[in-house]
């Protein structure tokens, strides 16, 4: 499979009247071709922050590269002119904002602000352009698609916003859809429906897609490989599997317990993780969990762990890996399901 | 045994022109007896936080009544009995960023309730705000700081010492962690399940969760554009779910498991939830409803018992 987006040693930072907050901390991965890859953490952790950094979304200043290259194509993105860029953000990468209710213009029809992106180009005419977007529109399953092209955005309910937001980022023909939470603010049930409309369409056009979410549930089910975020570093990768039933960090097992499941008696008692997520403006020397995590040793206060590779795919950054280290295994009920 | 609380017949209608009428909660009755949790799920507008806030009275309702240990709130006959109800229903917001005055410290926020309903002294009141703070795993060195301060787990822990000062027995629970991170739900939820067991209260838990409605229920009443659908047993409600709806809304959860998701069944609903202005009189979710009959079309379906603790509003289960 081709690589078609590399990151690597991505750092990126924000400077406040409270100092520079470090929000990307050397983050590497990379995005296969047609896959989707899964970025779940908690807010604060740096995950919406990388991803805008893809398509330099990020205000520069406050924000600015402390380091690292993204690769699109071969091509380093973070050197790009504005003109450049223009010509990637919306055609070659394609973004889906978390909130439907405010990233769309509440006074542009529907029509218009999937046509946007055309604008300047004139490659289209008039009548072209109207037949793409209701086609488009049509493609996300959006009935009555002529009537819609005409609406205003409060004129749609929630799951039709993020319709037409998968619209806008679909219309340039993508190779690559990144979704900040795109379901975050809906119900379950349209939450499913749009889920399954991602993931449909992520098959037949054949696109990779970034998801961004905080929710376990989601990456179960959408997701062919998983970063874990954590304090501005991926604490975990690997495939969904590995993450799931072959967990490697404590930070993953931690959220993974703390869910209540359907399974969940009610006389089990839920295993939250203690404490807060670490401060970014002055963080940790050693590992960004070791004040939170159960298992932390001397070493883990003092020195980042390295990156351990597991497997070809799954690697962890965690001192627990070190041949010097006790073994543990984590209490995870993932893991015994799957044996019984 | 007499329920605790008791709802019967709940309307509130906002009335937004001559023409327009939004009936966020319909003619909804249920009990909740006294040390027992009760869930109430359904999805955004179905009017569950309408409900949650008729209960404590932060609104009036339209029709019906209210009946606390047998007493109607909405009759209460001088400022005594009125207080003391107060004192007695508490309820914790859903966004602990916007539910704290940014104004006041935490001992104001704290100590509100405290001054109204017990007349007490200046040294006492900050031994009361101590204890109440330890009680939800803070210290005394926040008491005099302002909500900015504090992280959004924190501050709903402040909106939790705010409902227990008055020493309630019933707090309505509108969605208290669905605002907050997932490492952080589970500190929020353990401690609710703590203090009930200390403390002897009762819940009214409004969620959209699923998962976490089932960890923490007893029981379970589920909601669809204001109306109850089914009412019943938590652990009988997941397993033998009865109502299309209900059963649409268990086969949405996401599950934290690939090997489930992947493999689980799902029941698609198609459309959304249609506007609460003027509804039709028939079954709200006919129209998105697969099993939909030509009655469900002409006929509301009224809440029958399926049998002993399982009510379901429901035309397919008629005869």
């Amino acid at each position: 499979m081709d690589k078609i987006l590399e990151v690597k040693d991505l750092n990126f930072s924000f400077k406040t009247y409270g100092g520079i907050v470090k929000s990307v901390r050397g983050v590497s991965f990379d995005v296969n071709e047609g896959e989707i890859i899964g970025i779940v953490g908690e807010s604060g952790c740096g995950k919406s922050v990388t991803a805008q950094c893809i398509v330099r979304l990020n205000p520069e200043p406050p924000g600015y590269f402390e380091g690292g290259s993204i690769k699109y194509k071969g091509k380093e993105i973070t050197s790009m002119s504005d003109n450049e860029m223009r010509n990637i953000r919306g055609v070659e990468i394609g973004f889906i904002f978390q909130d439907p209710m405010t990233s769309l213009n509440p006074t542009m029809k529907v029509g218009k602000q999937i046509e946007e992106l055309f604008v300047q180009r004139k490659i289209y005419s008039k009548q072209q352009l109207k037949e793409k977007a209701i086609n488009i529109l049509k493609l996300v399953g959006i009935s009555d698609a002529e009537r819609r092209y005409k609406q205003y955005p409060h004129e749609l309910s929630g799951g039709m916003k993020q319709r037409v937001m998968i619209a806008i980022a679909l219309v340039g023909n993508p190779s690559v859809i990144i979704a900040d939470e795109p379901t975050t603010s809906l119900d379950v049930t349209i939450e499913a429906q749009i889920l399954d409309l991602l993931k449909d369409l992520q098959k037949k056009l054949k696109t990779s897609v970034i998801l961004i979410t905080h929710d376990l549930g989601v990456i179960a089910k959408m997701c062919d490989r998983v970063l874990v975020m954590y304090g501005g570093k991926i604490v975990e990768k690997g495939l969904v599997d590995d993450i799931f039933y072959n967990t490697k960090h404590p930070y993953t097992s931690g959220l993974l317990c703390s869910i209540a499941s359907l399974e969940t008696s009610k006389e089990e008692e839920l295993q939250p993780i203690e404490g807060t997520p670490p401060d970014l403006f002055s963080p940790p020397i050693g590992c960004p969990f070791a004040a939170r995590c159960e298992y932390a040793m001397d070493i883990c206060y003092k020195a980042m762990p390295p990156e351990y590779t597991i497997t070809n795919e799954h690697a962890t950054l965690c001192w627990l890996e070190h041949e010097f280290a006790n073994h543990v295994v984590f209490p995870c009920k993932r893991i015994l399901k799957e044996e019984a | 045994m007499e329920p605790l609380i008791s709802v019967k017949n709940l309307s509130k209608y906002f009335y937004i022109s001559k023409n327009e009428v939004l009936k966020a909660v319909d003619d909804v009755s249920f009990d909740i007896n006294e040390g027992e949790t009760v869930g109430l799920v359904g999805e955004s507008g179905c009017g569950k936080s309408t409900t949650g806030r008729c209960l404590v009275k932060l609104y009036n309702p339209t029709k019906g009544q209210i009946f606390y240990k047998g007493k109607d709130i909405f009759l209460a006959r001088n400022k005594e009995e009125y207080l003391e109800y107060c004192k007695n229903t508490q309820m914790i917001f859903q966004n602990p960023y916007s539910s704290l005055n940014p104004r006041m410290t935490v001992k104001d926020i704290v100590g509100e309730g405290l001054k109204i309903h017990n007349k007490i002294y200046e040294k006492q009141l900050d031994e009361q705000i101590e204890d109440l703070l330890k009680t939800v795993g803070l210290n005394k060195e926040h008491m005099s700081r302002f909500p900015h301060e504090f992280s959004g787990g924190q501050r709903q822990r402040i909106g939790i010492a705010r409902a227990l000062s008055v020493n309630p027995n019933f707090i309505v629970c509108d969605e208290p962690i669905s605002a907050l991170d997932v490492s952080i739900q589970a500190q929020v939820l353990n401690m609710l399940k703590k203090l009930q067991k200390e403390r002897k209260l009762t819940y009214l838990f409004i969620a959209h969760d699923l998962s976490v409605v089932k960890y923490i229920s007893d029981k379970v009443i589920v909601m669809y554009l204001g109306m109850i659908v089914e009412q019943a047993k938590a652990d009988e409600l997941y397993m033998n779910p009865l109502h299309p709806y209900t059963k649409a809304l268990l086969s949405a959860i996401p599950e934290a498991d690939p090997n489930i998701a992947k493999n689980k069944d799902r029941i698609m609903l198609k459309g959304e939830i249609p506007s609460p202005i003027n509804p039709k009189n028939c079954c709200r979710f006919a129209e998105r409803c697969s099993y939909a009959m030509p009655i469900c079309h002409n006929e509301m379906p009224k809440l029958k018992n399926y049998d002993i603790s399982h009510k379901i509003a429901c035309h397919l289960f008629n005869s």
